[in-house]
């Protein structure tokens, strides 16, 4: 056999004592020193376990593959009671399944708004009352049924959805319709005017929508979302570059569609820079969904919090959440609100980190820096951190100050307890106390022991 | 007492790096103790035993404990702590201050490498060398202590992508003229080294070096390949790559006695290029004669290997017998020793028994100065092994604590594995022993024959 190390000058990465990489300096032979450091506490067993599985590297690159080639389409605009089978009573919320007893104030706030909107109480008290009762109501995690929502998540049979469909693998995913900032149901606020706001969303903006979608439609997310990181945007916490092109896009097709609503419409759409958002997550949902299911796949394919829990689901472990505490975001505060008012991170929206978006592009948005309390210099060490805990770097999704290098994209879970890196996110920040709403934004750390919980189970299939 | 007890969460350095840190600190004026370590349970114990209040952490964290004289002292002391820290950043040669790469895996992809060298603590080395492998890239792992089913795992996948594993506990090698490990500094040649012994190794190819031959590559391929259970699997790959290796004209296979069945498997590989065996074992060549066969086999001449002489306390030839005391660093030097001298009490400090928590001996001097201060009468023999990764000096703390034992009574006897070229000097080391009162040989078997003279009986 030829053994090509034995050919050509030496170049040596050291990773280990330093003495050794010194002895190499002093020879003066090329070499690159891995900082490392000791992995997570305790996993040293099940990583020897999991990387020694002979499917998994194989495995891995079969579904971050899938992952990277998923093109995300808008297809159309749908009820959710059509589009999802949603029926009176059923409510799908953000992150892992919850129970009334334990959701968090924006959570429960989402929920009796949404109770409210459906006309399933006719005040707070009594929704309160229903929802406590658990009589005649279902919860169940959006995740569960191929969708995704922002913060609450919260998706009742009378909202509508953005419907995106993969043109590669064929798989579909829903989003509902943003609401816009300040009080809104998502945050946990259900005052008169958010329930007001829902109506019009249900009664205008959603059928205008659709019949703007089935003129210029199917809508290449995957383009769209390119060209908006090259704009400034994460996807994230900023999506004004992605609202605008979006709106560019659509907005002949809604005058086209509806006349005498077009002026309103395109109003509201234009004065909501986070509008496009759930057309990302959709999008990043559908990739994430292509890459599920690979036997022996470490691969991150959700990450997702209902303002309690933090949990994560792996591609080779089913449809089993992986949990920890959710934690409080660190950022900045609106108006007079401070860490004390802050509820625990939550929120579908960090399946935007999961397919390289949001935190993990931070360095495509200097723009932001400065909103989740930060240099340009942060963004660009947020970004190439990710860069250790990923399987792969996007074709298309593309950072032009990194010299247009491709997103970090695809955590696996090894890599995570091996770095002790966690996936770094980008939030918004909800009031703690049901119907405050959005007090902030910044950055939050997941729970590690999701990750290592994840990486034990793996060591069991 | 003045004491700075600190965890610093979250702060790594390797531990041959802290021990010369605790090291220098504790070298500082009024400085009684200095514990610069990361916070494992044993030295979060070793720490207390110290009688320092230390604070809960975990072995993610770095402790520092330092007791000094007084208050002024300690400053100093911690200020020095600081500067130690800093000077030993990890920069990792990444360009522009980057950010260091944090797997191997990561390294591989932004840095075009002909292979890796693993030594991380052994537990966690599996991982690295798994990168690498993966990265396509040969990997050396001088790490010990690797369950062996993660090494046999590591060397089929490594035959499969055509790639190389030298290791675990592979103390040695030289590719393409780069010393990894611990690498005497060696003529370039053609004689290919195939070795799962590191000192072994470096025994054969510095008496070599003596001699005027040179090397091609020295592939280590760790203590345990030519075991039953890992049936030569990196030996029989290194054969083969040697064997395909113009440059390599000669192949030296050093280890201790393989297994019967790989001893076959090895013999009956159908290779082009001739091979000297070296297996080191009771009925078998040492190594002073297995270089000399090489020698022959060269057609080269076999000189008379150097040595330094020095008068013995043995007043006559038939006197009582004496004790013999053998204090090593190398393994197969030590089995070596204890083969030739065929009496006497060996220690093997470079044992797992004697390196856990700390530093290899051929770095960390200080079981063996203090196993030598213990020795009152008899004879003292050890080795010294010179070149790349090995004790910058080792003269400097050995010679006076030789010539202590030498004006107690002790005859000592040094074996200097090194060469010419090493950065420690060869005769420089060898003359400043021998001053001391050391008779010095840089063959391991002729320093024991002589030990065994100077026991007597």
């Amino acid at each position: 056999m030829t053994l090509s190390m034995l050919y050509g000058e030496p170049r040596v990465i050291t990773v280990g004592a330093q003495v050794l990489g010194e002895a190499l300096d002093r020879q003066a032979v090329p070499r690159r020193e891995v900082g490392w450091r000791p992995p997570l506490p305790g996993t040293a067993p099940a990583l020897a376990r999991v990387l020694a599985d002979p499917r998994r590297e194989s495995a891995n690159a079969t579904a971050v593959g899938r992952m990277l080639a998923a093109r995300p389409m808008l297809t159309g605009v749908r009820p959710a009671r059509e589009a999802l089978g949603l029926a009176a009573g059923e409510f799908f919320h953000a992150g892992p399944p919850i129970s009334w007893e334990r959701a968090s104030g924006p959570m429960r706030g989402a929920l009796v708004g949404a109770m409210l909107f459906e006309g399933l109480a006719a005040t707070p008290e009594e929704a309160e009352d229903r929802l406590a009762s658990g009589a005649g109501i279902t919860l169940d995690s959006c995740h569960h049924h191929r969708t995704v929502g922002p913060m609450a998540g919260l998706v009742s049979p009378s909202m509508w959805m953005l419907e995106v469909t993969d043109a590669e693998h064929g798989g579909t995913a829903y989003c509902s319709l943003n609401e816009g900032l300040g009080k809104v149901l998502r945050y946990g606020a259900y005052g008169p005017e958010v329930i007001e706001r829902l109506r019009w969303m249900g009664e205008v903006l959603g059928p205008v929508l659709a019949a703007a979608v089935e003129r210029c439609g199917p809508l290449d997310l995957r383009t769209l979302i390119a060209q908006a990181l090259q704009m400034g945007d994460e996807l994230h916490n900023r999506n004004r570059a992605a609202t605008s092109l979006l709106v560019r896009e659509i907005a002949p097709a809604i005058v086209e569609a509806a006349p005498d609503h077009a002026a309103e419409v395109l109003r509201f759409i234009n004065g909501n820079d986070h509008f496009f958002l759930n057309a990302g997550m959709a999008a990043a949902k559908v990739s994430a969904d292509a890459a599920r299911g690979v036997p022996g796949s470490s691969l991150v394919v959700a990450m997702a919090r209902n303002g309690t829990d933090f949990g994560i689901q792996v591609s080779g472990l089913g449809d089993r959440w992986f949990t920890g505490p959710a934690g409080v975001p660190d950022g900045l505060y609106l108006g007079g609100y401070g860490p004390d008012d802050a509820n625990p991170d939550i929120g579908d929206s960090t399946i935007t980190e999961t397919t390289g978006l949001g935190g993990f592009a931070m360095a495509a948005a200097p723009a932001i820096v400065r909103f989740v309390g930060g240099e340009v210099s942060d963004a660009v060490a947020a970004t190439t951190s990710m860069y250790e805990i990923t399987l792969a770097e996007h074709p298309a999704y593309q950072i032009p100050g990194l010299g247009f290098r491709g997103t970090p994209v695809g955590i696996d879970v090894a890599l995570v307890a091996r770095t002790g890196l966690l996936p770094v996110v980008n939030t918004g920040i909800a009031g703690r106390v049901a119907g405050t709403g959005q007090v902030g934004a910044g950055l939050v750390s997941p729970p590690a022991e999701a990750f290592t919980a994840a990486l034990d189970a793996l060591c069991d299939v | 007492m003045n004491d700075l007890v600190e965890v610093r969460p979250g702060v790594y350095r390797d531990s041959v790096t802290l021990m010369r840190v605790s090291r220098t600190l504790t070298e500082r004026p009024g400085v009684s103790v200095a514990v610069v370590a990361m916070a494992t349970e044993l030295n979060l114990g070793l720490a207390r035993d110290l009688g320092f209040a230390v604070p809960p952490a975990t072995p993610g964290d770095l402790l520092v404990a330092v007791r000094a004289g007084s208050p002024a002292e300690l400053e100093d002391a911690a200020a020095e702590l600081e500067r130690q820290l800093a000077a030993r950043e990890q920069t990792g040669g990444a360009p522009g201050g980057e950010a260091p790469p944090r797997t191997t895996r990561s390294a591989a992809r932004a840095f075009e490498a002909s292979l890796a060298l693993v030594s991380v603590p052994g537990e966690h080395a599996f991982a690295e060398a798994l990168d690498a492998v993966e990265a396509g890239l040969s990997v050396m792992i001088f790490s010990d202590n690797m369950p062996v089913e993660q090494e046999i795992l590591l060397k089929d996948r490594a035959r499969a992508r055509g790639v190389l594993v030298m290791g675990p506990d592979c103390g040695t090698a030289v590719v393409s003229g780069a010393g990894l490990g611990f690498a005497n500094v060696l003529r370039p040649g053609h004689v290919g080294v195939v070795a799962a012994s590191g000192t072994g190794a470096q025994q054969v190819t510095s008496l070599l070096d003596l001699a005027g031959v040179g090397v091609s590559h020295v592939l280590g391929v760790g203590g345990r390949d030519l075991s039953a259970e890992v049936g030569g699997r990196s030996a029989v790959q290194a054969l083969r790559a040697l064997d395909d290796d113009p440059a390599t004209e000669l192949i030296v296979l050093v280890s201790k006695p393989p297994a019967p069945e790989v001893a076959r498997a090895v013999r009956d590989l159908d290779l082009a290029t001739p091979v000297v065996g070296a297996l080191l074992g009771p009925g078998q060549d040492d190594l002073t004669t297995a270089a000399e066969k090489v020698l022959r086999a060269l057609g080269r001449d076999v000189p008379e290997w150097p040595s330094w002489p020095a008068p013995t306390h043995r007043t006559e030839a038939s006197g009582p017998r004496r004790a013999l005391r053998g204090l090593y660093a190398g393994g197969t030097l030590c089995t070596e020793a204890a083969l030739v001298a065929g009496t006497g009490e060996f220690t093997d400090f470079g044992d797992d028994a004697y390196t856990r928590g700390r530093a290899h001996p051929m770095i960390d001097p200080a079981l063996r100065l203090e196993a030598l201060r213990g020795v009152a009468s008899g004879v003292v023999l050890m080795d010294v092994v010179l070149g790349h990764g090995a004790d910058p000096d080792p003269s400097t703390w050995l010679a006076p604590a030789v010539r202590d034992a030498v004006d107690r009574g002790v005859d000592v006897v040094v074996a200097v594995v090194g060469t010419d070229g090493d950065p420690q000097g060869l005769r420089a080391q060898a003359a400043r022993l021998n001053a001391a009162g050391a008779a010095v040989f840089t063959s391991n078997a002729a320093a024991a024959r002589h030990a065994r003279l100077l026991a007597g009986g």
